[in-house]
C-alpha cells in the first residue's frame, strides 16, 4: 500500500476548556523519522497519545496505513510505543518483557523465543535477559523498551522523549544509534521532544507545535533556515530578531561577521561587545548596537575584549524575512 | 539513647511476655475447681493432650479455620473491586471514600455486632422488609446461623481487606497498564499479568489481616451464632468462664497463639523480600 503512513486531518483533543490538541492537520510519511517537538504543554505528548490510542479525540479523523483508527483500541492498533518512564514490567525479566506483546498475540513460545533472542542481539542485551528492570542501569533499561516495543514489528514506532532520562554522555551515542536502527528496520519512528538539537539532529522532518496547534513542519534544515514565525525562529537554535519594515527578519548568530574595520558587507552595524562566552569551538558575543542586543557566533578570537568597539556585519541574503 | 532503645523490648517484656509465661504455666497446671486461682502449678500436658484428643475442640478448630477462610476469600472478592475502584477515582475524591470505608470504626465494634442482631433478628428489620415486600411470606432466620456469623466477620474486617490492598493498587504505575495495552492485552488480560501479581503483596497482607483475627473471633460467633457455630475463641471463653478450667483454657489460647505465628511469620518473610517475584503463567 503506498500513501502516507500517518494521517491526521482536524485532530482536537480538549481537557476541560484546553485544547490540547487543536485542529491539528498531518501527514506522516512512510519510513521517516518524524519529530513531534516543543515546549512543555505544547500538546505534542497528546498528540503522540492519541496516536497510540490511550486518548481518545474530541474531533477530526486519525487514520494510519489508511485505516481509520476512531473507536480501536490500544491493543488492537499497529503501533507500538516506547515510554518515557520505560513502563517495564518489575516482575518480569527482560526476556518476559521483550515476550509480552508476542504472547499476547499467542505466538508460538519457542518461535516467540527466538524473535526475543534477535531483537535483544540487536540492542545488544542477549547476556542480560534474565535480569530484571531493577538490577539494570538507565542505559539498559531504554534499550529493553525499545526492543519490547520493537519485537511486535509495529508500522509505527511511537518514541515519547526517548533520551530525556539519560545522562548527557549516553543521550548523544544513544541518538545515533536510534538513527541508525531506524534506517536498517525501515520503520516509521515518531519522536516527542523537547529539546530541539536532538529533533534537528535525529529527525528527518519534525513539526514544530505550540499551544495545540502545529506552526511549522519541514525538514530541519527548513524549519532552521526559513523559519515560519518568530516562535519558531527564536524556538529553534538562537536568532536574532530584527524589526524591518513590513515585518522582522531572523538572522542566525553565526550568519553575522564581527570585525574591528567597518567591513564592506551591504548591512552593517557598530556595537560594543557586552559579553563574550569562549566554548573552544566557538565563541559567543552579545553585542550592544544602536538598536538591541544581538548574538554573535565566530570561531573564536581571542584578541577581542569585553567593552571593544566592534563592527557586525551580513550578507544580503544572510537573514530571513518573517510576517508574523 | 541506650534506655530509649531499650523501651520497646521493656513493653514487650511486660506486657507480652510476662503474660505469656503466666499463661504457659497454668496450662502447663492441673485444674483445682476449689483453689484461688482454679490452678494447681506443675508441669503436665494433660491439658494440651485432651486438646488433640477431644473431638469438640478438633471440631472447634475446623469450624474456625473454615469460616475464617471463607470469610477472608469473601472480603477479598468484595473488598478487591472497592480498593481498585478507589485507587482509580479522582485523587480528590479518594480521601473522602477512604474514610467511608473506615467510618464504621468510629462506632463501637460491639455496637455494631448489636445492631445486626437487630437487622438479622426474626423479627428485624431485614425479615420485616422480606415479608413486607412480599418477596417471602415466611423468611427463616439467619441470626443464630453460621451465615450471620460469616456476615458478622466479613462486615467487621473487611475495611483491614480495603486498606492494604488500596495502598499497593495506589501505587500501582498507570504506565504498566497502558505499556501492556499498547503490546495487545485486552484489559482482562492486562489484570492478570500486570495488577493482580503487582497487587500480590496487598492480597497476602489484606488475606492475614482478616484471616488470623478472624480464626480467634468470639464475640461474632458469640452474638450472631448459635449453639451449632462453636468457634475456638467461643471455646476459649467456655473454658474459662463456665467451666472455670483455667489450664484448658491456657492450652487454647497457646495453640491459637502458635497457630497464628505461622501466617504471621509467613507474612514477615514476604514483606521483608519485597514484591512478590511473581512469575507470569505460561501458556
Amino acid at each position: 500500500m503506498s500513501g502516507p503512513i500517518v494521517k491526521i486531518e482536524g485532530l482536537t483533543k480538549r481537557f476541560g476548556a484546553v485544547a490540547a490538541v487543536d485542529r491539528v492537520d498531518l501527514e506522516i510519511a512512510r519510513g521517516e523519522l518524524f519529530a513531534l517537538l516543543g515546549g512543555s504543554g505544547c500538546g505534542k505528548t497528546t498528540l503522540l497519545r492519541l496516536l497510540a490510542g490511550f486518548e481518545t479525540p474530541d474531533a477530526g479523523r486519525l487514520l494510519i496505513d489508511g485505516q481509520d483508527m476512531t473507536g480501536v483500541p490500544p491493543h488492537f492498533r499497529p503501533v507500538n510505543m516506547m515510554f518515557q518512564s520505560y513502563a517495564l514490567f518489575p516482575h518480569m525479566n527482560v526476556a518476559e518483557n521483550v515476550g509480552y506483546g508476542l504472547r499476547r498475540e499467542g505466538m508460538a513460545k519457542a518461535e516467540a523465543a527466538t524473535r526475543v533472542a534477535d531483537v535483544l542481539e540487536q540492542v545488544r542485551l542477549a547476556e542480560y535477559a534474565q535480569r530484571r528492570p531493577a538490577q539494570l542501569s538507565g542505559g539498559q533499561r531504554q534499550r529493553v523498551a525499545l526492543a519490547r516495543a520493537l519485537v511486535k514489528r509495529p508500522k509505527i514506532l511511537l518514541l515519547d522523549e526517548p533520551l530525556a532520562a539519560l545522562d548527557r554522555k549516553l543521550r548523544e551515542g544513544t541518538r545515533f544509534e536510534l538513527v541508525r536502527l531506524q534506517a536498517e528496520l525501515g520503520i516509521t519512528f515518531v519522536m516527542v521532544t523537547h529539546d530541539q538539537e536532538e529533533a534537528m539532529s535525529m529527525a528527518t522532518r519534525l513539526a514544530v507545535m505550540d499551544a495545540g496547534r502545529i506552526v511549522q513542519v519541514g525538514t530541519p534544515y527548513d524549519i532552521y533556515e526559513r523559519p515560519a514565525s518568530r516562535f519558531v525562529a527564536d524556538f529553534i537554535g538562537v536568532a536574532n530578531i530584527l524589526k524591518i519594515e513590513g515585518g522582522w527578519l531572523a538572522l542566525r548568530p553565526e550568519k553575522i561577521a564581527l570585525s574591528v574595520e567597518r567591513p564592506g558587507l551591504p548591512n552593517v552595524a557598530a556595537g560594543k561587545i557586552v559579553d563574550i562566552a569562549y566554548e573552544g569551538d566557538r565563541s559567543l558575543y552579545r553585542i550592544a548596537t544602536d538598536g538591541a542586543v544581538m548574538i554573535v557566533s565566530t570561531t573564536p578570537n581571542l584578541s577581542h575584549r569585553r567593552g571593544d568597539s566592534v563592527w557586525l556585519g551580513w550578507a544580503a541574503d544572510a537573514g530571513h524575512p518573517l510576517d508574523a | 539513647m541506650r534506655y530509649v532503645i531499650a523501651l520497646p523490648f521493656l513493653w514487650l517484656g511486660i506486657f507480652f511476655l510476662l503474660p505469656f509465661a503466666l499463661v504457659l504455666a497454668i496450662a502447663l497446671g492441673t485444674n483445682a475447681p476449689d483453689s484461688v486461682p482454679p490452678v494447681d502449678l506443675g508441669i503436665g500436658l494433660k491439658s494440651f493432650t485432651l486438646l488433640f484428643t477431644d473431638d469438640l475442640y478438633l471440631a472447634a478448630w475446623l469450624t474456625s479455620l473454615r469460616i475464617a477462610a471463607t470469610s477472608t476469600l469473601v472480603a477479598l472478592l468484595l473488598g478487591y473491586p472497592m480498593a481498585y475502584a478507589i485507587a482509580r477515582a479522582a485523587p480528590r475524591r479518594r480521601p473522602l471514600l477512604l474514610m467511608l470505608v473506615v467510618l464504621p470504626f468510629w462506632t463501637s465494634f460491639l455496637i455494631r455486632v448489636y445492631a445486626w442482631m437487630g437487622l438479622l433478628d426474626e423479627n428485624g428489620l431485614l425479615n420485616q422488609f422480606l415479608r413486607w415486600s412480599g418477596i417471602a411470606a415466611n423468611p427463616g432466620t439467619i441470626l443464630g446461623t453460621e451465615w450471620a456469623v460469616q456476615l458478622g466477620i466479613v462486615y467487621a474486617y473487611l475495611p483491614f481487606m480495603v486498606l492494604p490492598l488500596y495502598a499497593v493498587l495506589e501505587k500501582l504505575d498507570v504506565s504498566l497498564l497502558e505499556a501492556a495495552a499498547d503490546l495487545g492485552a485486552r484489559p482482562i488480560a492486562a489484570f492478570l499479568t500486570i495488577t493482580l501479581p503487582l497487587s500480590l503483596p496487598g492480597v497476602v497482607a489484606g488475606c492475614l489481616l482478616v484471616f488470623i483475627p478472624a480464626v480467634g473471633e468470639f464475640v461474632i460467633p458469640d452474638l450472631l451464632g448459635g449453639t451449632e457455630t462453636l468457634m475456638i475463641g467461643k471455646v476459649l471463653w467456655d473454658e474459662f468462664f463456665t467451666n472455670a478450667d483455667w489450664p484448658l483454657a491456657s492450652a487454647v489460647a497457646i495453640c491459637l497463639l502458635v497457630l497464628l505465628a505461622a501466617p504471621i511469620a509467613l507474612f514477615q518473610r514476604q514483606q521483608a523480600r519485597g514484591p512478590e517475584p511473581a512469575r507470569e503463567r505460561r501458556r
